[in-house]
Parts: C-alpha cells; structure tokens; sequence
C-alpha cells in the first residue's frame, strides 16, 4: 500500500465520521458511559488493594527478651534474627522505651511502675512478606532467651484469607466489567457497520481489496474509541482529584493511605485510552468480517 | 476476450442457473442478453464479475480463469471491468466526484491523475456541473450516469451493463443508450443484461438469448424476440 493511500484512509475515516454524525455521536455516548464505568470502578479497586496492602505490611513480629540476657547476648540475637531469610527490618526497643509509650498510650497512673519495670526489651520485626510472618516468628522462637514472640497469631491469617478473597473477588469484577465495557462498545459499533453493509458491497464490488475497505473503518472505530475516552479520562482525573485534596490531610500519619494523585492518575487515563482505542479497532475489525465476503 | 466453455451453476438450494452454456465474446463487440426471468441471465452477468462461481466449466475473462481465480485475486478482476447496474449502486455518503474517483483510489493513482480523470469523464456523462452533489439529489437518469461514470474512468476493455434502463422512463433511457453506444465506439466490449424491447429492436447489436440455463439463440443484429 502506497503511503498516499494511507492518507486516503486517515481523510476518509474523518469525513466518515462527520458524515455519519448520528451514528458516532451514538457510539461515542456508548463508548463514554462505559469507559467511565471502568474508570471509577478501577479507581475504587486499586485504592481497596492500597488499603489491603497496607493492613498487610503493618503486621509486625513482639519479640520478647528474657531478663537474664546480658547486652552482649542481645545484640548477638539481633544479629541472628537480622540474618535470618525473609526478614526485612528489625528494631529494638528498650523495656524503659517500652513503658514511656505505654504511659503515653495508657496515661499517668502507669509511671508507677518506673519504680519497678515489669516489662522485657524488645525486638519489632518485619518480614519482608506478610505471608512470611508466621514462618519467621517461629525460628525467633527457637532461639536462645526468647521470653515469648508475638504476632497476632491465628487473626492475621484470618486477615491474609480475607484480604486475598478480596483481591481476587476485585479481579473477577474488574475482568468481568472490562468484558462487558467490551461486548457493548463493539455491539454499538457492530450498528453503525451493519447500517453500511451495502456500502461495503459496493466497494468490493468496484474493485477493491479486502484491506481498502477495513483500513477505513477501523481507523474510524479508533477515532470513536478515542473521542470516547476523553470525557471518561477527564472525569476520573477530577474525581481523583478531588477525592485525594479532601482525604489525604485526613489520613496523613494513619496506616491506611490512599494511592497518591501521581503517576496513579496517568496509569488509570492510559488505561481509559487504550481500552477505548483498542475496543474500537477490535469492534470494527470483528464487525466488518462477514460483510467482506462479496 | 471472454470465452465460456460448459459452464454449469446450481445454486445451494438446487435450482440450476446454467446448464453447460458456452459462448465466446469478442474485443470491441456489443451484445445484448435477452430472456425471460429466472432463466440464467443475471447469473450469467453475474460470473463476469466473479459475483457468482461457476460449478464447473470453464471460463476465461483476458485468457483468466474465472473457476479457480483466488479470492484474493478477485479485486484485480473487477479492476479490468466496468459493471453498471439496475440500481445504480452509488455509495450514498460520497457526492459524484468522490464516487467516480473510488474506482481510481483503489487502484492508487495519483491524485493529479484521478481529479484529471474524473472530470474527463464527468464530462462525458454530462454531470460535470453535478460533482458536488451526492447521489440522492439527482434524478435516475443522472445516477445512472454517474455510475457509468465509475465503470470507464479507469479504462477498461470490457463494461458489463445488468438492466441499466430498468428503473428509468424510456426519454431517459435512450440517453443512457448513446452512452453505452459511445463508450462502446472507443473498442471498450458491452454487454448488455435487458430486459428493454425497443431498446434491442432500435439499436441493433448481436443479441444472445438464454433460456432454462442454455443459449437458445445468437444472432449478429438481432430483434428482441420477445412480446411486451
């Protein structure tokens, strides 16, 4: 193919699109509403996750230290527990640090016990995966002068099974909403094709190739997937926008934060834009099919 | 130039539109087909243009083979053939202009050379003061012109014509007739699908009349054959 032809192409589609200006403003109101379902739905699922993977990360492993371990017998079990496979970060805590943040929590009346600290030093380890936690807790354990190793044991699984259904009850929703998005902005498109059947006829029947015809209409259905996208992607931004301005001073030092404005805006508008782009050229491309056989 | 050997056609549902005709049609000639409905012509026009399929036969349009040419060869076919039909078959959304130059854009011609063209043969049909307009604001006669307009622009050795004066009053169908006549004294082949007694007795040309899928008769200069 010549690259005139080509040109040929870009101008007809455009003329198309003008010349038939029921039908695309038809399919691009299809095309709108459905990306813009899309839009906000991802913008919900990907905070949900955010939120899930926060719960996730805030899990930490108590490590108790019993009484009689000297500082050198400490320092050498911060050394273990640091070489150990799948833990990310280990902080120590003093029993004198440990009861300033429970008077701090709990109030006055506990500074009593300065007098007498009843507590043990302290080890705060993270596993570099949640799903590690439980894993690692236990080889603290085994070790020498471990008093006791907390981790919320028998709740964060709970907590790791719900949150995984979760994700996966989200993945399914958004798989069956992008199949959706789909089938009707292809359906919308399948009309305005099936209206020009006999047009397709009479090309074919002045001579030209199977690829002539198509060019034309799916580069028509790229420019109604685009056209489409840009009051979704302009929408979604807004949305976020305003929804981050307003939540996120709320939330600033909280464990649970939002996914922040940028880059998250961009990949959800590039989604927009390429699911509509692609839905375009894929529903014309399917639609055109069987009209082609004259 | 288009030689046709047993040619046989059944359709799916079993009716059989030929039944082994063979025929041979030479460069610059002009030949009505005549009969009565239903007894093979408009498949016998419609081969031309590899619309239809022989069965089995054989049949050689510029020495190609219609039965085995390729589907993707198709379109090259229909490049060396002009067809003109009964319901014009203008594409709606293009004005004159546009719908003549089709044929040209298929083929990738420059663009220098399609508007030259275009209005070459716009020209020759009448319509130049028309190009502008789109199909629904002429009259029939004026259509019909346009899309004989696009079966010669690129210059084919052969038009095939299926009833071109059968939606148009008889005035308007005489011009149509000096077209086809015109068109047809530059050598390009005509034939000619009709089911327009006048036209045949008038104008007369070699007439091929097919009955029940056959040739029943071939006469150079022929009538029309046929009452009413």
């Amino acid at each position: 193919m010549k690259a005139r032809t080509l040109t040929r192409h870009f101008r007809e589609s455009l003329k198309s699109l003008g010349r038939n200006s029921w039908m695309t403003f038809a399919s691009v109101s299809a095309v709108t509403v459905t990306l813009l379902l899309v839009g906000v739905f991802v913008l919900i699922m990907m905070n949900l996750n955010k939120v899930a993977d926060d719960l996730e990360n805030d899990v930490e492993i108590k490590t108790f230290v019993s009484l009689e371990a000297d500082d050198a017998r400490i320092e050498a079990i911060e050394a273990t527990i640091r070489s150990m496979p799948g833990v990310e970060s280990v902080e120590f805590s003093t029993k004198e640090e440990e009861l300033t943040d429970l008077v701090l929590d709990f109030g006055d009346e506990l500074s009593l016990f300065q007098q007498s600290n009843p507590l043990f030093d302290v080890f705060y380890v993270k596993a570099s995966e949640p799903q590690q936690t439980e894993q690692v807790a236990t080889e603290i354990a085994k070790l020498d002068n471990i008093e006791d190793v907390k981790y919320g044991e028998g709740k964060i699984e709970k907590l790791f099974k719900f949150l995984n259904m979760g994700r996966n009850v989200g993945l399914v929703l958004i798989l069956a909403l992008l199949f959706t998005a789909m089938f009707l902005i292809s359906n919308t498109i399948r009309i305005t094709i099936v209206a020009r059947r006999h047009e397709i006829e009479i090309m074919k029947l002045v001579g030209a190739t199977n690829w002539f015809v198509r060019i034309p209409f799916i580069l028509e259905g790229m420019w109604l997937g685009l056209l489409g996208s840009i009051i979704p992607i302009a929408l979604v931004s807004t949305l976020y926008y305003q929804v981050t301005d307003f939540a996120q001073p709320k939330l600033s030092g909280e464990m649970i934060q939002l996914l922040d404005l940028t880059p998250f805006i961009y990949q959800v508008s590039a989604l927009i834009l390429v699911m509509g782009v692609f839905i375009g050229i894929w529903g014309s491309f399917m639609s055109i099919r069987k009209f082609l056989r004259v | 130039m288009i030689q046709m050997k047993n040619v046989y056609k059944k359709y799916p549902n079993g009716i059989v539109a030929l039944n082994g005709l063979t025929v041979e049609i030479g460069q610059g000639e002009f030949v009505y087909v005549v009969g009565p409905s239903g007894a093979g012509k408009s498949t016998f026009i419609k081969m031309m243009y590899r619309e239809e399929r022989p069965t089995s036969g054989q049949m050689l349009i510029n020495n190609v083979d219609i039965a085995t040419l390729k589907n993707k060869r198709v379109p090259m076919l229909r490049r060396q053939i002009g067809v003109v039909f009964q319901d014009f078959k203008l594409l709606p959304r293009l004005n004159v202009y546009e719908n003549v130059a089709f044929a040209l854009e298929v083929i990738e011609e420059t663009p220098e050379m399609i508007r030259k063209r275009v209005m070459e043969v716009l020209d020759l049909v009448g319509l130049k003061h028309k190009a502008r307009m789109f199909p629904t604001e002429l009259s029939g006669g004026e259509q019909q012109r346009v899309s004989i307009a696009r079966s010669i622009v690129n210059k084919p050795k052969i038009v095939i014509a299926d009833e071109p004066t059968g939606n148009l009053d008889p005035e308007t169908s005489w011009d149509i007739m000096d077209l086809f006549e015109r068109i047809n004294a530059t050598g390009t082949t005509i034939l000619m699908a009709t089911h327009n007694r006048e036209v045949v007795n008038k104008r007369r040309h070699r007439v091929i009349a097919i009955e029940g899928g056959l040739i029943v008769r071939d006469v150079a200069g022929g009538d029309y054959g046929y009452e009413g």
